[in-house]
């Protein structure tokens, strides 16, 4: 089966997050009020091939502990969807 | 017999030769080792030295920790030999997990490459034995990701073991506890921001990084004997 992922990487809590305060200050500028809790993360997609939903989930997990994030200062939600179910 | 000091070399490292010019200029023979080989030869010490390795695609140092011949810096390391990461290849050390924490964007979002005043905090490391503690050492930093952080525990710990090597005066970026580098358990590994190699001539304005740059000759020629 052809699974389809989306790996979303955040700072974790506490984490400074420089760009975010950033873009946050710069908001009032351009006339955009009310906005607070600004955070930037990444979001990664990729294709995964596996024999089922669960060890697809697995997989993704793995790949997104070992290398997408640094779990000293980042955490992720990882989603997995069916693209084709042969 | 010359010290024998192996310098990592990655894809995107950039500051390989000035290391190896740094520490020849101090007596020592130098080699580059590249990335792809599987082992680190017959050397005392290993520097990992400053760039952009693998571009620091993902994150700095996120590749380049995969990279074939990070498994026998590892066992160098494991085995007591002295390994020293500057700029980026702090940044590696960090994410092969031999140093603890991480180097995050620097506050305020700017590259930083300027000349910097460190505190030499504790002489029980490979990279200071021949500084003395309170020592002010004028070294340039070239960063952007040179924010050390880590969570609070880990900073105790830290604090305890007395494992922050050199204190940014003027803390520059952001960093914890004003950190600019940091030692492992064994004190064998040390990790720092600045470029001791690029302060190790009279003509590049300073000369206080050859006594961290000594140091580490020290420890790796008795790691010899």
């Amino acid at each position: 089966m052809l699974f389809s992922v989306l790996v979303e990487t955040r700072l974790r809590p506490g984490i400074a997050d420089p760009q975010g305060a950033t873009i946050e200050r710069s908001l009032p500028h351009l006339g955009f009020d009310g906005i607070r809790g600004v955070r930037v993360g990444k979001a990664i997609r990729f294709e995964l091939e596996a024999p089922d939903e669960a060890s697809a989930r697995e997989h993704a997990d793995e790949v997104t502990q070992r290398f997408l994030i640094n779990p000293v200062i980042e955490a992720a939600d990882v989603t997995v969807s069916v693209v084709e179910a042969v | 017999m010359a010290v024998r000091i192996g310098v990592v070399t990655f894809p995107g490292s950039n500051c390989e030769l000035d290391v190896v010019e740094a520490v020849t200029s101090l007596g020592a023979e130098a080699e580059l080792v590249w990335h792809a080989d599987t082992s680190v030869g017959e050397v005392d010490g290993i520097v990992v030295p400053g760039g952009f390795a693998h571009g620091d695609y993902l994150r700095p140092g996120a590749i380049a920790r995969f990279s074939p011949i990070m498994d026998a810096v590892r066992a160098f390391a494991t085995a007591g030999g002295p390994v020293v990461g500057i700029c980026n290849g702090f940044q590696v050390l960090t994410e092969a997990g031999l140093l603890p924490g991480a180097l995050q964007k620097n506050a305020g979002l700017k590259f930083l490459c300027t000349t910097v005043a460190l505190r030499v905090e504790t002489v029980d490391s490979a990279l200071t034995e021949e500084a003395s503690v309170g020592d002010i050492l004028r070294i340039p930093i070239n960063h952007f990701e040179g924010s050390y952080t880590c969570d609070p525990e880990t900073l105790a710990a830290l604090r305890a073991d007395d494992r922050v090597v050199v204190r940014y005066v003027d803390n520059p970026n952001g960093s914890m506890d004003d950190i600019a580098g940091v030692c492992n358990e064994g004190r064998n590994v040390v990790g720092l921001m600045p470029h001791p190699e690029r302060a190790s001539h009279p003509l590049l304005g300073s000369t206080d990084g050859l006594v961290l740059l000594r140091s580490l000759l020290v420890r790796a020629g008795a790691a010899v004997a």
